[in-house]
């Protein structure tokens, strides 16, 4: 069943210097990175972000084969993207022109620079991913985020229900795997018919689903009620975030390389 | 004794050609006969539910091939949907399953995707609704306001009323307190006795299979190491504590007697053998003595 090889969020475990930094310097280089990333806009700001992510992804040791497995499903995003820029961009150095389509210089460039900055986009939150785990990260979003608490967001309850809405996908897949095939038992039929026949066969597969999660969901708030989960006022942690010498160091970089790729923009490189 | 439904060196490999590539079934060569109660024990993980999912088409198999009524049931699409219906299976926890409105409208699912007439649905939803021993006035009830057991009773009747030839249970007793287990595996026995089908019945538990079932075959790693009826399967007691699956009490004490240097007979399963045979030893200990 293809339902297994969905990857969503999916953590590497490993022992690099990327895995052992904070999840809040993690988190602040990837939106340094990103910010960085609209701010290229030549080949020499592309190739210093290209440097970056390259670097960062060495260090990982994450492999590149399970990055680039990640990345195939954008892949149809930047190729659309890529083929609108290349008719749309206007410009002044025509080089085809047929019927009502003109590519010129300009929207090549353009559509290049556009699917580069998708990829790597993706490829560096994947990085972030691949690299810090489930928990981890929502640790590091509520320390992040927490200064909002004052404005009476209820940072802590939306960390805790991310971390639990990843805890259970894989669950929910299975279980959806389950169903299935327990109502292809009694012959029921997912594969083929037109569309509205589809959209009823999916009765029998999402009632049981929903009322396995809803199941699932109290059960859980009874186990937790029953530890004494009260929200987060008050609430210890058993991992602590300390920010180490590298953090520093990893965020002194990024902010580094974002002033750089700023400037170098600036003056039109 | 006509085979219903064979697997011939079945292999099963599950996410093929990646790194997480795992052999669940290796050559397996399994058989079922008409009419028979068929045990099939096996751990968690030793590849007793990947091979019931072969049996009604649910899974495809990598190499070799699966036979209903001596035809491959993946010569074409047709016959492969055929096949489930004929072969009936009852997952574990079948209770999930449910999702009509009422007990009525859950069990006639399977009927209906058979394609067959109202009334013909009509009488066979009835029919296994008494089977499973639920009530007329119940059937007009939503299936989710019963017990735990009652809904399960409601699944295996969803199943029951295709009418499968073959029967195959995945632990349907799990979780079910004594009475419940009786009852369940009673109904079972009338579905059988009653259609004459072949039943296959999964399960762990070593005193649950020995009561009820013909013959025994069980699964380990991938692999049918023994088969027989269960008096031969016991004899193997260390093999299988060694499998993690271990043999009733009564065969344990029996197993220990021996090895304790009484002669005798070690395949004993239940307690009547286990009178009998002990009677029969203390009468001719007598006559010697």
């Amino acid at each position: 069943m293809a339902l297994k090889d969905i990857t969503l969020g999916q953590y590497f475990p490993g022992h690099s210097l990327v895995h052992k930094l904070d999840p809040r310097t993690k988190l602040l280089a990837v939106v340094l990175y990103i910010v960085a990333l609209f701010l290229a806009k030549s080949f020499v700001t592309y190739g210093v972000m290209f440097l970056v992510l390259a670097l960062s992804i060495a260090v990982s040791k994450v492999p590149l084969k399970s990055i680039l497995r990640g990345l195939k499903p954008v892949l149809f995003i930047a190729v659309f993207t890529a083929v609108l820029n290349l008719f749309y961009t206007p410009g002044t150095h025509v080089l085809v022109h047929v019927w009502i389509f003109t590519v010129t210089m300009e929207g090549v460039l353009q559509a290049f620079f556009m699917v580069t900055r998708i990829m790597m986009l993706i490829t560096g939150t994947f990085l972030l991913t691949y690299t810090t785990s489930p928990i981890l990260l929502t640790d590091g979003l509520e320390a992040l985020l927490g200064p909002l608490k004052k404005v009476k967001v209820p940072v802590h309850e939306l960390a805790m229900m991310m971390s639990i809405a990843l805890r259970f996908i894989p669950t929910l897949i299975e279980e959806t795997d389950k169903i299935m095939s327990a109502q292809r038992a009694r012959g029921a039929d997912f594969e083929s018919g037109n569309l509205m026949q589809r959209a009823k066969a999916l009765v029998p597969l999402l009632v049981p689903l929903f009322i396995s999660a809803f199941r699932r969901a109290d059960e859980l708030a009874v186990a937790m009620e029953c530890r004494c989960y009260h929200g987060g006022e008050g609430r210890t942690r058993l991992r602590q975030l300390r920010y180490a010498a590298r953090d520093r160091l990893t965020l002194g970089f990024f902010l580094a390389i974002t002033v750089l790729v700023g400037v170098l923009a600036r003056f039109g490189l | 004794m006509n085979t219903i439904i064979e697997t011939k060196q079945l292999t099963h490999i599950y996410s093929a050609g990646t790194p997480f590539e795992r052999g669940a079934l290796v050559d397996v060569d399994f058989s079922a006969y008409e009419g028979e109660y068929l045990g099939i024990i096996g751990h968690t993980g030793s590849g007793k539910s990947t091979l019931i999912q072969h049996l009604n088409g649910l899974l495809k198999p990598t190499s070799g091939q699966v036979l209903y009524q001596g035809e491959d049931i993946w010569s074409d699409p047709k016959r492969t949907r055929r096949t489930r219906f004929q072969v009936g299976l009852v997952f574990q926890y079948p209770e999930y399953q449910l999702f009509e409105e009422t007990i009525y409208k859950d069990i006639a699912f399977g009927p209906r995707n058979m394609g067959l007439d109202e009334k013909e649905i009509d009488r066979r939803v009835r029919e296994a609704a008494y089977f499973v021993g639920l009530r007329d006035d119940q059937l007009q009830r939503s299936p989710f306001e019963l017990s735990g057991g009652q809904k399960r009773r409601v699944a295996i009747a969803g199943v029951i009323a295709m009418e499968p030839k073959v029967l195959i249970l995945d632990e349907p007793t799990a979780g079910l307190d004594p009475v419940g287990v009786e009852s369940i595996l009673g109904n079972i026995r009338d579905y059988h006795q009653f259609h004459n089908a072949t039943i296959i019945l999964v399960s762990h538990s070593m005193e649950e299979v020995a009561r009820t079932v013909d013959r025994l075959v069980v699964v380990n790693d991938g692999h049918i190491p023994f088969q027989g009826s269960p008096r031969e399967v016991f004899r193997h007691g260390d093999e299988l504590e060694a499998m993690g699956l271990g043999v009733p009490q009564m065969t344990r004490v029996f197993h220990r007697l021996r090895a304790m240097g009484v002669d005798i007979d070690p395949s004993v399963y239940t307690i009547q053998q286990a009178k009998a045979v002990l009677l029969d030893k203390l009468g001719r200990s007598k006559e010697v003595g």
